[in-house]
């Protein structure tokens, strides 16, 4: 009967959020690739069948200015041409922006923000003007170093938004990333596995 | 079939360009249209398609090559925003007065000063009286679809106009999203190949294009120019009807969105329709009040009557500009509709908003406020301010 | 004549798409040479066939076959004088009149 009673409460949750558009926001710098992340989540969300949305929003465009970009992601058709101002997800690619920018501003309580960072959650808290929902930190710094060799955080940031977002399957991601990745690197396939191992790490952290 | 892919709006108009694969296209980069001569460039270096691309060195230049090789007997067509149209000034009116079938793939950008890179209709607007045929879109899908029937309307034996399609700076032309995609050969063969019956580098036949004009036939030429208009009108439901028969996606001069029992109306152009949609959504399911929207998508030429039968049994109307005129008064389509309905007679309370400009964004809950006001102007019949202001600062 | 398909009284259903004409050189059709107030009068005599005052005429009205100047064409010639002014040899001399 409880077994019942929860399944049924798993299949209520999975219509409203069937019907329901995640909306998530994105902050960076210029340059670190948070508008190709948010674009780059467009790609995938549309590759498993979804409606979405992958903009950014332009101020003086300059490298390490901060920037903001925007997903919708849905099972219907989105039609509203506006910023995301009441996020259920915010990803800060740059954790040098907690400090100047109040990145949970509007976010919703019952979402997330996942933050690019070596520091705890505990320790960050005191920059999220008392947000009280959910936080993740994600070491994409090392996880870009130890994968890559190189420091691209806007990869595994990307994973781990899909993570914590739940906005398609692990796996769903991973391939359709492979493909996508196979194809941009063409020419350079031994980068391949290393930009893998980045978002399986990440999904890993971010879980 | 249609081919489901997801783009940004410079990449869709750039994909109907490359299916059009037109003879000619000078341009000269600017933001946010720069992706567009960006996209066909690569195109052409690929091989993909055989296009003359000519680097000009301003805006000026561009359109006055667009026009030469147009006269000359190509399928011409450019790129630009803002003030890369303010540069093009002059050559807009040669163009419509010289009756050439140019399309300029507009993406709209506010207009200095104080300089600003973002969306609105400053550019387009300031220019309604320049001749050409203007289609305003959406989303990206809407720009494409407009895209893809420019031509055809453009290069129709009743109209030889040209046309302006317009999109919204950013908003549609850098934000991706799902678009259905005609294939090639039905692309190639909804827009068909030019075949001009004047042209300047026919063999067979000598012409002067754009001879100077006394008082004595200016008048007559410009009653000449006016009817290639009026028959505009005929010639866009044509094309979008055959469309609607390759595509199943349906266009008109506007969209009526829940018009069908609306007492309260948006009159809007370009992307926020898509917000304002949402918003209609939203008041319907929560309060079941009567909402409905229309988005103009042709403001040139003018759908005057139709406009006022569409609104003829609403009891209050916002109109939205997203450019100043500097009247004093109303923006470029609140006068506009304004006139339609004064001439209809109609007893619709009527309210001109200003949104937008610059960028500046308006959302849902924008739309509800603006409902919400309509519906107060219908019960009082008391219009406090003609014009108001969405989103702006105010002590 | 092109004047004969549209003019000054044609009604705006007639004019060309705009404006177009569809044959060359309808300029020699409209005889400028109505305008003129004074007229240069040529003297073949004292020519020495310099040639300096064909390329300054403004309306082409002096022709030149085989490298020697012919008569004014008095059909396009407005009578401007700037032939006659730029003539060293005083082969050119304007009289009142057409």
């Amino acid at each position: 009967m409880q077994v019942s009673c929860e399944l049924a409460l798993i299949g209520k949750d999975l219509v409203k959020k069937m019907n329901k558009t995640v909306e998530i926001r994105w902050h960076g710098r210029g340059g670190q690739g948070a508008k190709t992340a948010a674009l780059l989540l467009a790609d995938v969300a549309f590759k498993t069948g979804k409606y979405v949305q992958g903009f950014p929003e332009y101020g003086p465009e300059r490298m390490g200015a901060p920037i903001t970009a925007y997903n919708r992601i849905s099972d219907q058709p989105i039609t509203v041409h506006s910023n995301i101002y009441e996020p259920d997800y915010v990803v800060v690619v740059d954790e040098s922006l907690l400090e100047s920018i109040d990145v949970t501003k509007g976010l919703k309580p019952d979402g997330a923000v996942i933050i690019n960072s070596e520091r705890t959650k505990e320790e960050l808290r005191e920059f999220l003007h008392g947000y009280q929902g959910e936080v993740y930190t994600v070491n994409a710094k090392q996880i870009s170093l130890r994968a890559l060799g190189k420091n691209y955080p806007n990869s595994p940031m990307l994973a781990a938004a899909v993570a914590v977002s739940n906005v398609m399957e692990r796996n769903d991601f991973l391939k359709e990333m492979r493909a996508s990745f196979q194809h941009k690197f063409a020419k350079k396939p031994e980068v391949i596995d290393g930009n893998m191992l980045a978002l399986e790490l990440a999904f890993e952290e971010a879980c | 079939m249609a081919i489901r892919e997801r783009l940004s709006g410079n990449e869709a108009v750039a994909y109907a360009i490359k299916q059009i694969n037109p003879d000619v296209m000078p341009a000269f980069p600017i933001t946010p249209s720069t992706e567009i001569p960006q996209y066909v460039a690569t195109y052409i270096a690929n091989g993909e398609i055989d296009t003359e691309f000519i680097h000009v060195e301003s805006e000026h230049s561009a359109m006055s090559a667009t026009i030469g090789a147009s006269a000359a007997g190509a399928r011409a067509l450019t790129a630009t925003s803002s003030c890369g149209m303010a540069l093009m000034w002059e050559e807009l009116y040669v163009a419509a007065s010289d009756r050439l079938p140019i399309v300029l793939a507009l993406v709209n950008r506010a207009l200095t000063g104080p300089i600003n890179i973002n969306a609105d209709h400053s550019d387009s607007m300031g220019a309604r009286d320049t001749g050409w045929i203007q289609i305003y879109a959406e989303s990206n899908q809407e720009v494409y679809d407009n895209f893809l029937q420019a031509f055809p309307i453009a290069e129709h034996k009743d109209v030889k106009l040209p046309v302006m399609i317009c999109q919204d700076g950013f908003i549609t032309s850098h934000g991706v999203e799902n678009i259905l995609l005609v294939e090639d050969e039905l692309a190639k063969e909804f827009v068909g190949e030019y075949e001009p019956e004047h042209y300047l580098l026919n063999p067979r036949e000598t012409m002067a294009v754009g001879p100077y004009a006394v008082s004595n036939y200016y008048m007559e030429t410009k009653r000449a120019q006016r009817e290639a208009m009026i028959n505009a009108k005929k010639v866009i439901l044509e094309m979008a009807e055959k469309f609607e028969k390759m595509t199943g996606r349906k266009y008109g001069f506007f969209e009526e969105y829940r018009m069908e029992d609306a007492e309260y109306a948006i009159v809007i152009i370009g992307s926020a329709a898509g917000t304002c949609k949402a918003a209609i959504e939203k008041i319907r399911q929560e309060t079941g009040k009567k909402v409905g929207l229309i988005k103009i998508r042709v403001f040139r030429p003018f759908p005057e009557e139709e406009l006022a039968e569409a609104l003829s049994k609403v009891k209050a109307v916002a109109i939205m500009d997203r450019s100043e005129m500097f009247s004093a008064t109303s923006g470029p389509l609140g006068a506009e509709v304004r006139a339609a309905l004064f001439q209809a007679k109609s007893q619709a309370e009527v309210v001109n908003y200003f949104y937008g400009l610059g960028g500046r964004d308006i959302t849902v809950d924008d739309f509800e406020e603006i409902y919400n006001n309509l519906e107060e102007m219908a019960q009082t019949h008391v219009v406090k301010d003609m014009y108001k202001y969405i989103g702006l600062r105010e002590r | 004549m092109i004047q004969d398909r549209i003019n000054e009284r044609s009604p705006w259903q007639d004019i060309t798409e705009g404006n177009k004409i569809y044959e060359p050189a309808t300029s020699r059709e409209f005889c400028t040479g109505e305008w003129r107030t004074a007229t240069p009068v040529f003297d073949k005599e004292k020519c020495k066939q310099c040639l300096l005052c064909a390329p300054v005429c403004p309306d082409c009205s002096i022709p030149v076959v085989n490298s020697e100047r012919q008569e004014f064409d008095y059909d396009h010639c407005k009578g401007c004088g700037i032939c006659a002014k730029v003539c060293p040899f005083g082969a050119i001399t304007m009289k009142e009149g057409k």
